[in-house]
């Protein structure tokens, strides 16, 4: 491998890393906070996608999908967590993961009776849609270096939300000892539902993004459930920060791993994640 | 007294089952021909076109197959692999079909090619390429009304090395279909002395193609050999003009890259060549006759699916003509199919040894939203059969 | 003789008459339904007697079935002497070996991680010359039953076939039984109500769980083993998460810790597959409803129903 070419795989790793960091994100928020294993999380990528694809069919436009979708997953995301996952709280894992399981099952169906089963594009909106001469003969196609861009930005509003907002306040406090946030007179279940919300905007917002990228198509959530989950035990359970970094690492051994070992391809992420479990049980980024 | 007993319980046995909603009572007197294919998933669209030409026939020919009225059972195979046994099972020995049809998918029509070995069931494949099916895993009972994965690759990899075209780069996803169309393109291009630098392949059916081109781009061959079908076939070849790749070095592939994925690929999709066995501007009488009446029947334009569709039901009325009717009589109905000679809109063709079209290969470009034909590939190409004991 | 064994003999007796109607394709139905019964009892021997909620039990099974294809040659009969042993011993291997990462964690980890590694399962089967691609490969030839030219009975026949995996049912059932009576299956059950007591009482219990992982491994392994016969084919898919998820149901479908329980949740599960699918191309939406509506409105499974009846008879439903 060249140098050349080195350069535009790690943009590719980068691009595909932080992606997963979105969705990765609010499944360790909801797990660490709510004590929620959530199994209807890669759904929500998945209903994103279509979310995209159907307003942006609808509107001309995957800014105006976008601008339209990020609502209404948020409220979606809120009535979710009235409706059924608040009264998981105290039950068991077993029970969550069988709730969720059925969920998929329900989200599935019902985008199948919706928006069918065929597989989608979505358009790059025009003004991102050009490349970038990187070698004589390849070019860089611009909308994954703005996806890669937007990633950031949210990372970085994220940290900003969690350590500078009296919400972030709650939500930390929240992750460590839930009877003392109530004892501070908190609002506890509110804080559940503002970051479930936000859990299913992440995810959903990953999908409409990666939406013209992946196409759109049947049962895309699951891959991404599944990565997603590697991505949380690596980086440890609530912690966003150890989700940004092991999604990076995701992102850079499926690539690589893509190019390096194509015979082994699939198993690589998987093989970190058995070399961390060794190393560090609760994930690398788990205190105490 | 025994006879009346057996009646008695026929009766009863009948009764109850019918009343279990468990066979359906009627339909002795009809031949009984069941549709396994994809109502549902990504191939969904190609068992409707299948099952539209099938019954496109049936309707020319007075809604009968060999002087015998036709009663279907149709059962959504959804491409899944896992479940292919158990549903080729509810058509064969839950209703008891005479003639098994299915289906796209190569892992599902293996499943079905091994029921219908061990029930003795005729069975059509309109769609599923996978070389075992009219090779190892050959059988007198066995028929494909369409292709065999090794046939048009075969055929590119002819035309690539003709062209003068010496080094190659394949990209597939790592399912049967793929390999197998790759393995048929690599056995005629390294014959012609080609090379391929490298093969790339990827998990069905993944589209994240981007770590591949900046492959390609590193590697700088002559041209690119891919198979892929559907809606990641139009993926990637939009994803490949989008990173530069199609000004320098040229895609070529098995028709499934452009068969119904035109409006799709937009420009991306022009100029890039293709082989199959059918096109869109075949100068044909029957190609025309049968493209008009399809349009009327079903408001959309024929494919390639329709067409292998419409020829499964030639086939089977070849066979049932040939035996009067009588679907029980098998082995006449079988020796019927074999000496068929097909007037299919691709072009006449007959059947080999193993069951599978010899057909002529056509070579077509993109140009004006359709796969025009350039030239005849390769004509009366028949697919070698390994492995095929009969 | 007491009632609840007269009701066990009496389905046993049921559940053998299936063959003598002659209608092969219920028969299979049938005896695809008893393979996923003892494939829901191994993995119960892990969630309801240990309280250990795998999400990757289909690993185990899958192993054993791709054991069976590709240890059998390809246009002969394998020795089923040879290969049920062999099949089921690997998933068991296979089992002990994952236990050692993921018994490491607990609770959600042990969820996730469990799911991860038989994801891997998937893709070694998927990916590798191991497994034969997305497609699968076949088992061309039933094994054989062969003692030293005695063919006490045939696999290839339907009838011996059905007999033999229930056969194999009743003997999972009463390995399983046993096993829970024995002080080993007393330490599970104390793991699952308590760990840190039964540590503090001296048990070495990562031992214990690492040997009922690798027991579950293995019986799970036997299901695999059948299915495969039964088929005559694999797949990846037969690895795959939705497959974990499934046998999970089975179980919290019959009531966990109850070995009845888990067969029966097969019976509802496949019953249920089948009956809503010949209403609806749409039945994943009516199972997935079931589902969420079992969670929020059963909690306990289909076993504490007969108990609720119960108590809502005695009029005592309410003060629990």
């Amino acid at each position: 491998m060249d140098f050349a070419s080195f350069l535009i795989q790690t943009l590719n790793s980068l691009q595909y890393g932080l992606l997963l960091f979105l969705v990765a994100s609010g499944l360790t928020l909801v797990f660490g906070i709510m004590g929620i294993i959530n199994l209807a999380h890669g759904s929500f990528y998945m209903i994103g996608a279509y979310l995209a694809f159907v307003l942006a069919s609808a509107t001309g436009s995957l800014f105006m999908a976008i601008l339209l979708g990020i609502p209404l997953a948020l409220i979606f995301g809120a009535f979710l967590e009235w409706a059924l996952f608040a009264h998981l709280y105290k039950r068991d894992h077993l029970e969550q993961v069988l709730l969720t399981f059925g969920l998929i099952l329900i989200f599935e169906e019902l985008r199948s009776l919706l928006v069918g089963d065929e597989v989608h594009g979505v358009d790059i909106p025009a003004m991102f849609s050009g490349s970038i001469q990187l070698s004589e003969v390849l070019s860089y196609p611009v909308y994954r270096l703005v996806i890669s861009g937007v990633c950031i930005v949210l990372a970085v509003a994220l940290y900003f939300v969690i350590q500078r907002t009296r919400l972030g306040m709650m939500i930390r406090a929240g992750n460590h000892d839930r009877t003392m946030v109530e004892a501070l007179g908190i609002n506890i279940n509110m804080i559940y539902r503002v970051v479930f919300a936000l859990g299913v905007a992440l995810a959903a917002l990953a999908g409409m993004l990666a939406s013209p990228i992946s196409s759109v198509f049947p049962n895309m959530g699951s891959h991404v459930l599944i990565i997603s989950f590697v991505i949380v035990v690596i980086g440890g359970i609530g912690s966003v920060w150890g989700a940004l970094a092991a999604a990076l690492i995701v992102g850079f051994a499926d690539t690589f791993g893509k190019v390096l070992l194509p015979e082994l391809s699939g198993m690589v992420v998987y093989i970190v994640m058995a070399g961390v479990l060794l190393w560090r049980p609760e994930g690398i980024f788990k205190k105490g | 007294m025994t006879t009346t007993f057996k009646h008695i319980r026929n009766i009863a046995l009948a009764t109850a089952f019918a009343a279990a909603g468990l066979t359906s009572a009627q339909a002795a007197d009809k031949v009984k021909v069941g549709f396994m294919l994809p109502y549902t998933g990504t191939y969904a669209s190609l068992g409707n076109a299948i099952t539209n030409g099938f019954k496109q026939y049936v309707a020319e020919n007075g809604g009968k197959l060999g002087g015998r009225e036709i009663e279907y059972y149709t059962v959504d195979d959804e491409s899944d692999p896992a479940k292919a046994t158990e549903n080729a099972n509810k058509l064969v020995k839950r209703d008891k079909v005479d003639l098994l049809v299915g289906t796209v998918h190569s892992g599902v029509a293996l499943a079905m090619a091994k029921v219908a070995r061990e029930n003795k069931t005729l069975l059509i494949v309109p769609n599923a390429g996978a070389d075992e099916i009219t090779g190892p895993l050959c059988a007198p009972n066995v028929f494909r009304s369409s292709f065999s994965a090794w046939q048009p690759s075969y055929a590119m990899g002819e035309v690539m090395a003709k062209k003068g075209i010496k080094k190659v780069v394949t990209v597939t996803w790592k399912y049967s279909f793929g390999l197998q169309s790759v393995e048929g393109f690599k056995e005629a291009f390294s014959k012609a002395g080609g090379k391929v630098e490298k093969d790339m392949t990827l998990p069905f059916p993944n589209v994240e193609f981007q770590p591949f081109l900046t492959e390609i781009a590193s590697i700088k061959p002559d041209a690119v050999f891919v198979f892929f079908a559907g809606a990641g076939a139009a993926k990637f070849v939009k994803d490949y003009a989008a990173a530069g790749l199609n000004k320098t070095i040229p895609l070529y592939g098995p028709g499934f890259l452009t068969d119904g994925n035109l409006d799709a690929m937009g420009d991306a999709g022009k100029g890039v060549q293709t082989t199959l066995h059918y096109a869109d501007s075949l100068d044909n009488p029957k190609d025309k006759s049968f493209r008009l009446a399809y349009v009327k029947a079903y408001k959309q334009q024929p494919d390639v699916y329709a067409v292998q569709g419409y020829d499964a039901a030639q086939l089977y009325q070849a066979g049932l003509a040939a035996a009067g009717g009588d679907a029980s009589k098998q082995d006449v109905v079988i020796k019927g199919m074999e000496a068929a000679k097909i007037d299919s809109p691709r072009g006449a063709f007959t059947l080999s040894k193993a069951h599978n079209p010899v057909q002529d290969i056509y070579l077509r470009e993109v140009q004006g939203g359709q796969n025009k034909v350039i030239s005849t590939a390769v004509k009366s190409l028949a697919d070698p059969a390994r492995g095929c004991k009969l | 003789m007491n009632a609840q064994l007269l009701l066990k003999l009496v389905a046993l007796g049921i559940l053998a008459c299936v063959p003598l109607t002659g209608e092969s394709f219920y028969t299979e139905l049938i005896a695809k339904t008893l393979v996923l019964a003892i494939f829901a009892m191994s993995l119960d021997l892990l969630v309801g007697f240990t309280g250990l909620v795998s999400f990757g039990h289909a690993a185990y099974f899958g192993v054993a079935a791709y054991a069976v294809a590709q240890l059998s040659p390809k246009y002969e009969a394998a020795s089923l002497w040879f290969v049920l042993p062999a099949s089921v011993g690997l998933s068991a291997l296979v089992a002990l070996f994952v236990g050692l990462f993921v018994l490491r964690t607990k609770g959600i980890y042990f969820i996730m991680v469990t799911l991860a590694f038989a994801q891997l399962a998937f893709f070694v089967f998927h990916d590798t010359p191991l497994g034969g691609g997305s497609d699968g490969i076949y088992l061309n030839v039933k094994p054989t039953a062969e003692i030293a030219g005695w063919v006490p009975f045939d696999l290839d026949n339907q009838q011996h076939l059905y007999y033999f995996i229930l056969a194999m049912l009743v003997a999972v059932y009463a390995f399983l039984s046993r096993i829970l009576q024995s002080p080993f299956g007393r330490v599970l059950v104390g793991i699952k109500s308590n760990e840190h007591r039964m540590q503090s009482m001296g048990y070495m219990t990562f031992r214990y769980k690492l040997a009922a992982f690798a027991l579950a491994g293995g019986l799970g392994g036997i299901a695999g083993f059948l299915y495969a016969v039964v088929f005559g084919f694999v797949t990846p898919e037969l690895l795959s998460w939705h497959q974990s998820g499934n046998v999970l149901l089975m179980v919290i479908l019959g009531g966990m810790g109850n070995l009845v329980g888990a067969i029966a949740g097969a019976f509802l599960f496949t019953g249920m597959q089948e009956v809503f699918a010949t209403w609806t191309k749409h039945w994943q939406l009516v199972m997935g409803s079931v589902i969420v509506a079992a969670v929020l409105f059963l909690p306990g499974g289909l076993a504490a129903i007969p108990g609720r009846i119960k108590r809502s008879l005695q009029g005592g439903g309410s003060n629990e």
